[in-house]
């Protein structure tokens, strides 16, 4: 009974102050480093490659094709979910987030995190919070972007369907899907780094487990991070083709369910990064 | 603070890197001053002081460093530094920067790390250079900004793997100065070397290493004197050496007396050093022998290492 009453004076007693500084100090290298970094260029040109065709769409529509506004959402709820959500941010989030630690083996300077008086949780999370600021900050912007376009070159029409009509909660709900997406991603290719020196490998595995998550039995479903993202896109692409023949339909969730759902296994993910990162040893030459 | 609190504990150490062996059965206890790690490359030195600072996991035993463990790094960390030997940097970094955003980990204030990273860099004669980016730094200069890391926070345990590489014939004579310094102030300063007449000069004590093996520790002179199968070397310098010669080469425990070049001096071999001073006292009160200087020949480190290993040489194991 006095442990149970203890515990809430013990978690107030942690040094969060401390953390919290420290924290914020990781952040400031971290993002710098991960919006900035040479090798990340590809990530932007995957990112904004959407901004890029929707904008040619847009100056190429004013010049005689006909344009339906009905159509375009359609074809931008398209480019979301299979773009953006099975390609973009997918490896993005790869490129990104596999590359916070690894990319600090591969360069040999984790050692200077390790020796400094942080526990690697902190560290962890420092740079898990790093991540998703700078993956956010490219596709929210991208998605931003897009949507800008799809619905700017209607006019008064446009702009009719996104202040008077569903477009601003469209928008809201691709951006917050976008974040979303960028944590749950983030934290598995964190945790796969941890794991796999070459997180390629399992990364492929992961894609096509998000891929052809439709045709998994509807518990193993709930294990994927496309589930609960589709349950929270704004418009729904329905599956087609040969697809549509091997889905399984699961239980739709609301948002109450899938928004938490997708949190609780992001924790669990990164729950298991930090146990990971506690007995990781620095050992350059076999990485 | 009780004595097991100010030490360096290795309690039954081991460390396996798969099959290949890092170090075993590993038991020390290093008091306060400059220790001094020698042995070959492979020897086990950089996994010793890996294992002391949590980079790498004991396969079995237990490690303390002042009572704490890498467990606790809020505590263990600003007690220790470690300069390592990995040549690396973040990338696009000042020399400055380096210093001051690991400082800024520690939660610290943005003028508190600057005043302790301008004091670090001062210590190790890099204000000029400073400002300027890392990547452009000589292996010298690069060697020096890792030092300044590893001691800007005020460390009470200073790790040291191979911190005189790189270094010109100066910088080094100004870093074995400041290791020394350190020491004398009641740091911890472990230091692992292969350039041994350097870190000898200031070493209280040595931990001799080979295979993964502890072979022998303690202050050199205690360790040397434990060495009994190879006789004793001491240099006597007077103005009688000839009549000193044969006074000495009559007794049971001087194996060998030999002329030194100049003609001032004789270089004894004993099996029994303190038979031999108390013998060197008596001869030169009864024959009057001017005597200059006594000292031990072969006392240093590299010597006693290669009584104990073997191999090596040239002022280097």
């Amino acid at each position: 009974m006095s442990s149970v009453a203890s515990t809430p004076s013990a978690i107030r007693a942690l040094p969060w102050q401390l953390w919290i500084a420290q924290t914020i100090a990781i952040l400031r290298m971290e993002i710098r480093k991960t919006l900035w970094m040479r090798r990340g260029i590809w990530i932007y040109l995957v990112a904004f490659a959407p901004v890029v065709l929707i904008g040619i769409h847009a100056i190429d529509s004013p010049l005689g094709r006909h344009c339906n506004l009905q159509q375009d959402t359609e074809i931008l709820a398209g480019i979301f979910q299979v773009f953006y959500l099975r390609f973009g941010i997918f490896f993005g989030c790869l490129g990104m987030f596999a590359w916070l630690l690894r990319g600090e083996i591969v360069e040999k300077t984790l050692h200077y995190y390790f020796l400094s008086p942080v526990r690697r949780e902190v560290l962890v999370a420092g740079k898990f919070l790093a991540g998703v600021i700078a993956s956010g900050l490219i596709f929210g912007l991208s998605v931003f972007l897009a949507f800008t376009l799809m619905y700017g070159h209607f006019g008064p029409a446009g702009r009719a369907y996104v202040f008077s009509g569903p477009g601003l909660g469209q928008l809201a709900a691709y951006l917050a899907v976008t974040a979303l997406a960028c944590l749950g991603y983030g934290s598995m290719f964190l945790a796969l780094s941890l794991v796999f020196k070459n997180p390629i490998l399992p990364g492929i595995f992961v894609l096509l487990w998000e891929m052809f998550h439709a045709v998994l039995p509807p518990l193993l479903q709930k294990l994927t991070i496309a589930f609960y993202l589709k349950q929270l896109c704004p418009v729904s692409v329905p599956a087609q083709g040969v697809m549509a023949l091997f889905t399984v339909v699961a239980e739709p969730v609301s948002a109450y369910i899938a928004v938490p759902g997708l949190l609780c296994l992001c924790a669990a993910i990164l729950a298991f990064a930090f146990w990971r990162i506690r007995t990781f040893e620095i050992s350059y030459l076999a990485d | 603070m009780n004595k097991a609190s100010d030490r360096i504990v290795f309690d039954d150490v081991s460390k396996f890197y798969g099959e290949v062996l890092g170090v075993n059965r590993v038991n020390l206890s290093l008091p306060p001053g400059v220790t001094s790690l020698v042995g070959p490359n492979g020897s086990g030195k950089t996994t010793l002081m890996n294992l002391m600072t949590g980079l790498v996991r004991p396969t079995q035993g237990s490690i303390s460093v002042l009572g704490l463990t890498p467990d606790e790094p809020e505590e263990f960390f600003r007690l220790v530094g470690y300069c390592t030997q990995f040549d690396s940097f973040p990338k696009g970094v000042t020399g400055y920067q380096f210093i001051k955003q690991y400082l800024r980990l520690r939660g610290l204030t943005d003028q508190d790390a600057h005043r302790l990273t301008v004091e670090a860099i001062d210590r190790v004669s890099m204000g000029e250079a400073a400002h300027r980016k890392v990547a452009a730094y000589s292996k010298g200069m690069r060697q020096r900004i890792r030092l300044a890391q590893a001691i800007a926070h005020h460390p009470t345990v200073l790790v040291l793997d191979e911190p005189l590489n790189g270094l010109d014939p100066m910088a080094r004579a100004e870093s074995i100065a400041l290791f020394e310094a350190l020491g004398k102030e009641g740091m911890h300063v472990v230091i692992s070397s292969h350039v041994l007449h350097e870190v000898d000069k200031i070493s209280d004590q040595v931990v001799l290493m080979s295979y993964g093996y502890v072979v022998a520790e303690g202050q050199i002179q205690g360790v040397r004197s434990e060495v009994t199968e190879h006789p004793m070397q001491i240099l006597v310098r007077c103005d009688a050496p000839n009549l000193l010669a044969s006074r000495l080469f009559a007794q049971d425990h001087v194996v060998e007396a030999k002329l030194n070049r100049d003609g001032l001096g004789v270089l004894v071999r004993t099996l029994d050093a303190n038979q031999f001073y108390m013998l060197l006292n008596k001869i030169i009160s009864e024959e009057e022998i001017n005597l200059q200087a006594v000292s031990p020949a072969d006392d240093d480190v590299n010597s006693v290492y290669q009584y104990l290993v073997g191999g090596g040489g040239g002022g280097t194991v």
